[in-house]
């Protein structure tokens, strides 16, 4: 990456997971967060990214029924008892 | 005592722990693991076989696995590395046998999180929004809506899947990238590609609703 030059909003958007993850360099993250200092279109889509994250999450099954654990522990004892 | 071998263990003292309660038939140990994971394994069944009940069954089969593999299991990985590999193999069969196509299956392509045109393409701006993302109108209570939910699972449906796995493991069961990297046998740094563009595609799957 060249130093003297500023990220591009394209740049951006395909740092931001890495970002998330704490996955750039000190000097990586000072730049990408010197550009959001400047650039409210991608502090959005920045926000969008962490949104979507959240909505996915709420897709998660609900527990096992008490059936289904039912019948994982009746197999358990069959195979205890084999 | 003499040390055995080296088999190099990737077990967790606890991991030994109900490794070895199992074996001693343990009702509570076994009760203990299927609460802790059984949610995550449905969840990630989920996946694959798209159905609730179907997904079920696989849970089941893939706990029967579990049970009858844990005398030879070796601990080259983690329980839980385990554990999800032969859920993800009880998925891929079950799946397979349904005739759906299967997740894992197909290669990451090299595209873009965002379409390269919504950039300008020249000038001193280039690089930069020219057509910007559009506001979120109240997300935190849209994305709870059942509209949100089902454009979320379409699009990850639709995903290649390498890359819906990753986001499934990641985002919708709290995996962390660790987990995910073990239990599919990729980098870290793949893994993180994968993320990257499962996420990119989601938030574009949700634009056009939740800005509406």
């Amino acid at each position: 990456m060249k130093l003297s030059r500023d990220l591009t909003c394209k740049e951006v958007v395909e740092l931001v997971t890495e970002y998330l993850e704490g996955g750039l360099s000190t000097v990586e993250r000072d730049r990408f967060e010197e550009h959001l200092g400047f650039c409210d279109w991608c502090v959005r889509y920045l926000d969008q990214i962490r949104l979507t994250v959240e909505g996915v999450w709420q897709l998660r099954e609900e527990d096992l029924s008490p059936e289904l654990k039912e019948d994982l522990l009746s197999a358990f004892r069959n195979w205890r008892d084999e | 005592m003499e040390p055995e071998a080296t088999v190099v263990s990737a077990l967790s003292a606890e991991d030994e722990r109900l490794v070895d309660a199992l074996r001693a038939r343990d009702e509570a140990a076994f009760t203990a693991l299927v609460d802790e994971y059984g949610r995550s394994m449905l969840s990630l069944a989920r996946l694959f076989v798209r159905n609730r009940s179907v997904a079920e069954e696989v849970v089941q089969e893939a706990w029967l696995g579990v049970l009858r593999g844990i005398d030879r299991f070796e601990g080259r990985s983690s329980l839980k590395t385990w554990i999800f590999r032969i859920l993800t193999n009880a998925a891929k069969t079950r799946a397979e046998r349904e005739g759906r196509t299967m997740p894992f299956s197909s290669f990451a392509d090299d595209e873009r999180g965002v379409d390269p045109d919504r950039f300008l393409n020249e000038g001193r701006w280039a690089g930069h929004w020219v057509t910007p993302p559009s506001p979120w109108e109240q997300p935190e209570g849209r994305l709870l809506a059942g509209e949100a939910r089902a454009l979320i699972d379409l699009a990850i449906t639709e995903l290649p899947g390498p890359q819906a796995a990753v986001i499934t493991m990641r985002d919708l069961i709290g995996f962390d990238s660790t987990d995910v990297c073990n239990v599919l046998e990729i980098t870290e740094s793949n893994q993180r590609v994968l993320l990257h563009r499962a996420r990119s595609k989601v938030r574009q799957a949700l634009e056009e609703y939740m800005s509406a």
